[in-house]
């Protein structure tokens, strides 16, 4: 099994979870984050003292899937993601050893 | 026998409580101000300036600042009136006013909490809870009764020489912005000022805030004519200036930074509001506007003073409130105009005479803000710290003094309940039985 985590822009969500329950990806786990890459932040001005704001807020989703889905996946988000514009974010999959339903106690990818 | 008029002394009352709600309202303009670590500490410091100034007033500081004069100086009332004793008969030195003198205690009470309560603003984010109550005590009764007295009562000693002071630039403005800085210079800056980053954590609750106050200042200024049929000037002028000042602010602010802002749009309100408030029953329409302009554009510019002088006035009560009260009291004396009320100033032919006196209270509203404050604020901070402590202070006031945190957004814990859908429209749902 794979975990695709891919982090990106906050106003893709919508379009990345569409695209991926139209591919058949049945759960994710979302969470809010902030970071920055190449895209660094922005300024921002209150009464006049400028402040600089490096950590962008962003939306990461971690997916588990398939050992042989994990490209498909990867396609997925990449398309649904993207703005071509700087700050896209990125995409990055890594091998995971063990899976557990908690409620039935399934392991592996009949957890999945 | 004295003959009250019930619609003035109406008007009195609802003015009484228009003012009172102006310090929440400053309550929440400030807290969205401040880190989101402290906003419980800042609505706290506020609140409980109700109660302690509130309570004084009725005990012994309405006496002070408007009982029977002490010997005769226009310095300091005596203890006729304590506890609201003896209060059946007239105002001393208001003897044709139309309100019964409680309706008169009550209206002032709101001025005498409020001018405390600015000084929230400038030590925000650093003092201990009890200390602050120590301070708000004695810096009302030792800074804010004499002052006043000198210029609120007709027996004080600036009230005597003539100078105009409608609703309290001076008394508040000049006195609340110009302590807050002796404040802020005896405890001394944030931990981290000004290296870090320290921005307003919700910026909507000061535009309410900035809307409360703009709300209560018509019971502010035009309550301050304790009387209906006299109100109607110093109502008007108030939006007025207020108006003017707040597209001022966003004028500067689009020429210096690019770019107008949120918060200058409600920080802009409030200086026209302070700056109209010694002047709105003495102009007309031309000096409210003129007024509020400079006011708006006087203080975007000193707001960033603060960094110059390397002192941490945190939310900037120096640069609105001084600054906008400074400008409003002088201007009198250029847009005073008899045929509203008052002296005519320089510009009506009245030559340099008002605003020679409105110079002369300005000097002395500011050296006795200045002083009495930096003294009562020393004292205070030897005797028993004004500081919390380091740890204290990082971790944010909200926990370390008051075991409690503003905002509980988290699901960790919670009962399941979400605060955000990011699936639109029934499509959207998760097909059932597929777990």
């Amino acid at each position: 099994m794979r975990l695709v985590t891919a982090v990106i822009k906050p106003f893709r969500l919508q379009e990345v979870q569409e695209a991926l329950r139209s591919a058949g990806v049945v759960g994710m786990t979302v969470s809010e984050v902030h970071g920055y890459g190449r895209q660094r932040g922005h300024t921002e001005v209150y009464r006049g003292a400028e402040y600089r704001v490096d950590f962008v807020p962003k939306v990461r989703i971690d997916v588990v899937c398939e050992d042989d889905e994990a490209d498909r996946v990867v396609e997925v988000v990449e398309e649904a993601a993207r703005t071509g514009k700087i700050g896209d974010g990125k995409i990055w999959v890594v091998a995971v050893e063990e899976l557990v339903r908690v409620r039935t106690g399934e392991r592996g990818a009949a957890a999945l | 026998m004295l003959r009250y008029n019930s619609g003035d002394t109406a008007w009195v009352l609802a003015s009484a409580a228009l003012v009172l709600f102006m310090t929440p309202g400053l309550a929440i303009f400030y807290g969205g101000m401040v880190r989101r670590k402290n906003v419980l500490a800042m609505l706290m410091q506020n609140f409980v300036t109700m109660a302690i100034v509130g309570l004084a007033w009725v005990w012994f500081s309405y006496s002070l600042a408007f009982g029977p004069d002490w010997g005769g100086l226009g310095l300091l009332g005596d203890f006729r009136f304590a506890a609201l004793s003896h209060i059946s008969g007239a105002i001393p030195g208001m003897a044709h006013q139309s309100v019964p003198q409680l309706a008169f205690v009550a209206f002032q009470m709101m001025f005498a909490v409020i001018t405390a309560a600015l000084l929230t603003g400038s030590s925000a984010d650093r003092l201990g809870f009890a200390a602050f109550c120590i301070f708000v005590l004695v810096w009302s009764v030792v800074v804010y009764d004499p002052i006043a007295h000198w210029v609120f009562s007709p027996n004080g000693w600036l009230a005597k020489k003539g100078t105009e002071d409608f609703a309290g630039g001076t008394v508040v403005e000049i006195t609340s912005g110009v302590s807050g800085a002796a404040l802020a210079l005896v405890v001394g800056p944030r931990r981290g000022w000004p290296r870090e980053l320290m921005r307003p954590h919700n910026v909507p609750l000061s535009v309410l805030g900035a809307g409360i106050l703009w709300f209560g200042w018509f019971g502010f200024n035009a309550g301050s004519a304790l009387s209906a049929g006299r109100a109607v000037e110093a109502f008007i002028n108030t939006n007025t200036s207020t108006a003017a000042a707040l597209l001022a602010w966003l004028v500067v602010e689009k020429l210096r930074d690019g770019r107008p802002t949120t918060l200058g749009a409600a920080s802009g309100a409030v200086a026209g509001a302070v700056a109209i408030t010694p002047a709105c029953g003495f102009v007309n329409t031309v000096g409210a506007t003129v007024i509020g302009l400079v006011a708006g554009a006087a203080c975007a510019l000193a707001v960033s003073l603060k960094f110059k002088f390397g002192v941490d006035d945190s939310l900037d009560v120096l640069a609105v409130h001084g600054v906008g009260g400074f400008i409003g009291t002088l201007m009198v004396g250029l847009f005073g105009v008899s045929a509203v009320s008052g002296a005519n100033g320089l510009f009506y032919g009245g030559g340099f005479a008002l605003l020679g006196r409105q110079a002369l209270a300005v000097l002395v509203a500011v050296s006795w803000a200045f002083c009495a404050t930096a003294a009562v604020a020393w004292a205070i901070h030897k005797v028993v710290g004004m500081r919390v402590g380091p740890d204290e202070e990082l971790a944010g006031l909200d926990v370390s003094l008051h075991e409690e945190s503003a905002y509980d957004f988290e699901a960790m814990g919670s009962g399941g309940v979400s605060s955000r859908a990011f699936i639109t429209g029934p499509e959207a749902r998760p097909a059932a039985g597929k777990d």
